[in-house]
């Protein structure tokens, strides 16, 4: 481990983003107003709002770091700055510690506003506390961007890799048990659910917007941990230093 | 006979079905500008993706400064330029330098000395994507730059720039050589073969000369270097190479 390259990486990715104050003013406002939405669409039903609310407020992370990441690794694979990286001293574990970093802290700036946002002005209710849905949303993030760091390479264009969140995060989403429980769905698509990331995701913030996280908690934490490492390790497998 | 800093023997190479790189032997000269010249499509791009160590090859050796290419001893002993510029446009050169400065862990007042180099101080502080092409090309070489390389592999640095500044780089090649670095710089502009010590040509992933420029002239009798290596290559001596 080498901590000056993943400080040097994480600092040149938030240098990026410093660069594009239009993504980052999107990036920090669209969850906000998005759970401003959900507030008024449920206005007559507060419960419903609480119900879906902080499920929501915790995966928009997930969502928008898989986009982010996705196309500045892709735009790093096709600029030649990813070849130039690998000719250079660090190990690929530095490089991709550097981007877990700086997505991570750039999700905590969100997941932050988007908490403010939706418990302090709107209502929003979660029995296991802001803090909790707060750090699962950050989790969720690092889980999103390693994801997204994964899928790049199999992109060749930013079109293929914009798809890829319809193709890759959305059947988890209908999956998780967000739109309907997952014991009512038909057999073989709980099985499916069992084994998509996603799953604990959702399963983690629901519990905590009904209670505290518990011990079922603690394994679907264990997992989106373990799921964010195994797409890290394939995502590092798909940084190759020597290419046809 | 100077050390070889490249040495390259058996290389074969192959892109999409083809034959990209065949090289029976190859050395590379410590302390020189070796010129590595041919048209486009002979392999030149290739064979440095080889020396690098980056490009997958079917068969054969290189060796770098006595290590295997790619080696992950040679990673701080070895600066490499690709065609196209590999840096972020969305980054200051200030601060594309500071990132591959801290990568390759130099201080960041190394910056001031390459962007010296490569004359680029008074833009240091504009956005890469809003420099011309020829500017940003030199970004990508002051990167190469920064951490003193024993061996700088330089691919067509000098493209689209204009002929003062063109001189300018082949200046600094020389200076670095004459400071015990290894360069080994390609171009398919033949004017800049005269720049060099020593020249390669390829053609069709061939090498089909190796010697200094007096050499080539003396071979082909054409005192013109441009004539020479179209003699070389059998081209009609009056038509352009591409």
């Amino acid at each position: 481990m080498s901590l000056h390259v993943t400080s040097a990486v994480a600092r040149r990715v938030l240098a990026q983003l410093r660069h594009d104050r239009r993504t980052l003013a999107l990036l920090i406002l669209v969850p906000a107003l998005l759970m401003t939405l959900l507030r008024f669409i449920y206005d007559a039903r507060p419960a419903a709002f609480d119900h879906v609310g902080a499920p929501l407020l915790g995966l928009f992370p997930l969502i928008s770091m898989f986009l982010v990441s996705s196309i500045t690794v892709l735009r790093e694979r096709t600029n030649g700055t990813l070849e130039r990286l690998l000719t250079m001293p660090p190990a690929k574990l530095d490089i991709l510690g550097g981007y877990g970093l700086a997505f991570a802290l750039m999700a905590t700036v969100q997941a932050a506003f988007g908490c403010a946002v939706a418990f302090g002005l709107l209502g929003l209710d979660a029995a296991g506390g802001v803090w909790a849905v707060g750090m699962l949303a950050v989790g969720n993030a690092v889980l999103g961007m390693a994801l997204g760091l994964f899928v790049s390479a199999f992109a060749a264009t930013e079109l293929q890799a914009v798809q890829f969140m319809p193709a890759f995060l959305m059947p988890q989403m209908l999956l998780c048990g967000l739109l309907e429980p997952r014991d009512q769905m038909a057999a073989g698509l709980r099985a499916a659910a069992d084994v998509l990331p996603l799953t604990y995701a959702y399963d983690a913030l629901h519990r905590v917007s009904a209670g505290a996280l518990g011990g079922r908690g603690a394994v679907d934490v264990a997992v989106i941990v373990a799921a964010t490492m195994l797409a890290l390790g394939l995502g590092a497998a798909t940084l190759r230093r020597r290419t046809a | 006979m100077p050390a070889a800093a490249i040495e390259v023997r058996g290389l074969i190479v192959r892109r999409g079905g083809r034959l990209a790189v065949d090289v029976a032997e190859l050395d590379v000269e410590q302390g020189r500008v070796t010129g590595l010249m041919g048209p486009s499509g002979s392999g030149k791009t290739t064979l440095m993706r080889a020396i690098v160590g980056v490009q997958r090859v079917a068969g054969g050796t290189v060796t770098v400064l006595g290590e295997p290419a790619g080696a992950p001893a040679l990673r701080r002993r070895v600066g490499y330029m690709t065609q196209a510029p590999s840096v972020y446009g969305d980054l200051t050169v200030r601060e594309n330098l500071m990132f591959f400065g801290r990568i390759v862990g130099v201080p960041d007042a190394t910056n001031e000395r390459v962007l010296a180099q490569v004359a680029l101080g008074e833009h240091r502080d504009r956005l890469v994507r809003d420099l011309s092409g020829g500017e940003r090309a030199r970004v990508s070489l002051a990167a190469a730059l920064l951490g003193r390389p024993e061996l700088l592999v330089l691919d067509e640095p000098t493209v689209g720039l204009d002929p003062v500044l063109r001189v300018e780089l082949w200046r600094l090649f020389k200076t670095l050589a004459r400071e015990g670095a290894t360069l080994l710089v390609s171009s398919h502009s033949l004017e800049e073969a005269r720049h060099c010590d020593r020249l390669l040509l390829l053609r069709d992933a061939r090498v089909l000369f190796s010697d200094t420029p007096g050499a080539l002239r003396a071979r082909t009798g054409c005192d013109d270097l441009e004539d020479a290596f179209l003699a070389m290559v059998g081209a009609p001596t009056t038509a352009r190479a591409a």
